[in-house]
């Protein structure tokens, strides 16, 4: 129960939402922090919590390994039997492997790589210099820890999604629920492909509630360079785009704040929060390095947070794209009785949030009861 | 969105992405150029054919380019140097975006101005220092836009057309190059 956040979590790691954010039918947090953020433990905890209270037949300990259409509906096996099933819900999560771009192969054996499924803390690496691929929350909370234990880091940055920890007094979170952002459909969005694919926000859930982007890094002593495009001759090279994510990200959380702010004003609840403000951009370093040799020793390890990837191995019905995802409308998938839930803008932008699979579950729950109902 | 004539017909790029998202094999371009030594430093380039959408296609006329090196490298003068040209491709590959972008978004522009300047240490193509890259340190490109929009509006059609910028990406991203006799 709970094993990704048992195993696949780094040990300083903790929640993006705030406690008061953590609900599920029936079961919410009500502790004394409210506007804390949880920790792997208590994550763990609060999901067996909610086994024990909604008493669903959880068999810990069994690995689905495979999935296959019958007559009447699917084959379930798994390390402990099998099961026959009418209908099934897939809620096995969009981040199962860490994804990483096919050049790291070419990388010279001398650099150790991790991903953060491998990433423990800054201890577990001998003494020296760490690149930090990705920007986002992984790459960033990863990259002050490791700058934090005295080593030097180097950053690579693409496109990522910049965020306050608190906006106008609360957390940028409380906006992002309270102003309706996180209830937009999935039917009302442009591209909703894009909107999938979106990074998670550079944030951090700290007790001191701080903002960890890329300028707070930067007066860390965190070195900037752009995205990795390649390697040749063992050296890795990065992109001159550097300025330009910067902007495109500056820009974005500009809109962002634009909207919290309107929100703000149309619904009367300017009074009940701080004036609005504004950030500094991105600072642009003087000169990004284009180029690393990764033979030199300047880094010794590379850490991988360049994003993750759904594993659908133990799938055997044909509803995978040729990107690897599944396709599915709203989280009904293109098989009679298969659903899926818990995946990014899955039917809002609140989907892939603790708190956002209630009103989703009750949509897909729906259909699937249309589904058994016709087939009776 | 209908009142806003920048003169690019968005709804064909839109259509064309749409079917090529199913057709990928059909987006695979490959653009050519031909060139031929004159004398000294100076060649002429011809550019009129190229392949796209799964068959030979042609422009309306064939573009010559000459390139040659000014007088203060000795030369005739007879065209912009070689490394000028990628000036001329940036800045024409940022105008398109910047137009294009803002005809999807619904602003009308005015106009649209951009001066470039490559920063380039000719000790590199000199041989004097190892250390000196042959090609450019820094480009930097200044636009000056005249449109409906607010500053931020324009800050994002400039950035967004960066993104989405061919020639951009070539500079700023490695690429591999083959050179060979034929």
């Amino acid at each position: 129960m709970a094993n990704s956040w048992r195993r696949e979590r780094w040990d300083s790691f903790r929640l993006l939402t705030p406690n008061w954010q953590s609900r599920l039918p029936g079961h919410r947090y009500e502790g004394p922090d409210p506007d804390g953020y949880m920790t792997m433990g208590e994550v763990t905890e609060f999901i067996e919590r909610f086994a024990t209270l909604s008493r669903a037949p959880v068999r810990t300990g069994t690995n689905v390994t495979s999935v296959r259409r019958t007559d009447d509906g699917y084959q379930v096996t798994t390390s402990r039997g099998e099961i026959r099933c009418r209908t099934i819900v897939i809620a096995s999560g969009a981040c199962n492997l860490p994804a990483l771009p096919e050049f790291a192969d070419a990388v010279p054996d001398s650099v150790e790589q991790l991903t953060p499924f491998d990433y423990r803390g800054p201890g577990q690496l001998p003494d020296g210099g760490v690149l930090v691929v990705g920007a986002s929350a992984t790459g960033v909370q990863l990259a002050a820890e490791l700058r934090r234990s005295g080593r030097p880091v180097i950053l690579s940055v693409g496109e990522h999604v910049r965020m306050p920890r608190t906006y106008r007094g609360r957390d940028v979170l409380w906006w992002m629920d309270a102003s309706g952002v996180w209830d937009e459909r999935f039917d009302e969005i442009d591209d909703l492909s894009r909107a999938r694919r979106l990074p998670s926000p550079q944030l951090v859930g700290t007790p001191e509630r701080t903002t960890l982007d890329l300028n707070t890094l930067a007066s860390m002593g965190v070195e900037m360079v752009g995205r990795w495009a390649a390697v040749r001759d063992g050296r890795a090279l990065f992109s001159g785009g550097l300025r330009n994510v910067f902007s495109l990200a500056d820009l974005k959380m500009e809109r962002l704040l634009d909207t919290f702010d309107e929100w703000a004003k149309t619904h009367g609840r300017d009074a009940e929060v701080e004036p609005p403000e504004r950030f500094a951009p991105t600072r642009v370093p003087e000169a990004a390095r284009l180029q690393l040799d990764l033979r030199s020793g300047e880094v010794i390890a590379i850490i991988w947070a360049t994003g993750f990837r759904p594993d659908y191995g133990w799938l055997d019905v044909p509803v995978i794209d040729a990107k690897g995802r599944l396709r599915h409308e709203g989280g009904v998938v293109d098989s009679p009785g298969l659903y899926a839930l818990g995946l990014p803008v899955l039917r809002r932008r609140r989907s892939s949030f603790i708190h956002g699979v209630e009103a989703d579950a009750r949509e897909v729950v729906e259909h699937l009861a249309r589904q058994l109902a016709v087939r009776r | 969105m209908t009142a806003v004539t920048n003169g690019v017909n968005v709804q064909a790029l839109l259509d064309a992405r749409e079917v090529l998202k199913g057709a990928p094999e059909a987006a695979q371009f490959v653009w050519r150029a031909s060139s031929r030594w004159q004398n000294g430093v100076h060649s002429t380039t011809t550019v009129k054919e190229f392949f796209g959408l799964g068959q030979e296609q042609s422009h309306k006329r064939e573009a010559v380019f000459d390139a040659d090196h000014p007088e203060v490298f000795a030369a005739e003068d007879n065209g912009i140097t070689p490394i000028e040209y990628l000036l001329v491709g940036l800045a024409s590959c940022l105008t398109a975006g910047v137009a294009s972008v803002a005809q999807n978004r619904g602003i009308q522009l005015r106009s649209v101005e951009a001066t470039l300047e490559g920063k380039h240490d000719i000790r590199g193509i000199l041989g004097v220092d190892g250390d000196v890259r042959n090609g450019f340190n820094d480009i930097k490109v200044t636009f000056n836009i005249d449109a409906d929009a607010s500053k931020q509006d324009i800050e994002a059609l400039v950035a967004q057309s960066q993104k989405r910028s061919a020639v951009f990406d070539a500079l700023t991203n490695p690429t591999n190059v083959t050179v060979e006799v034929a």
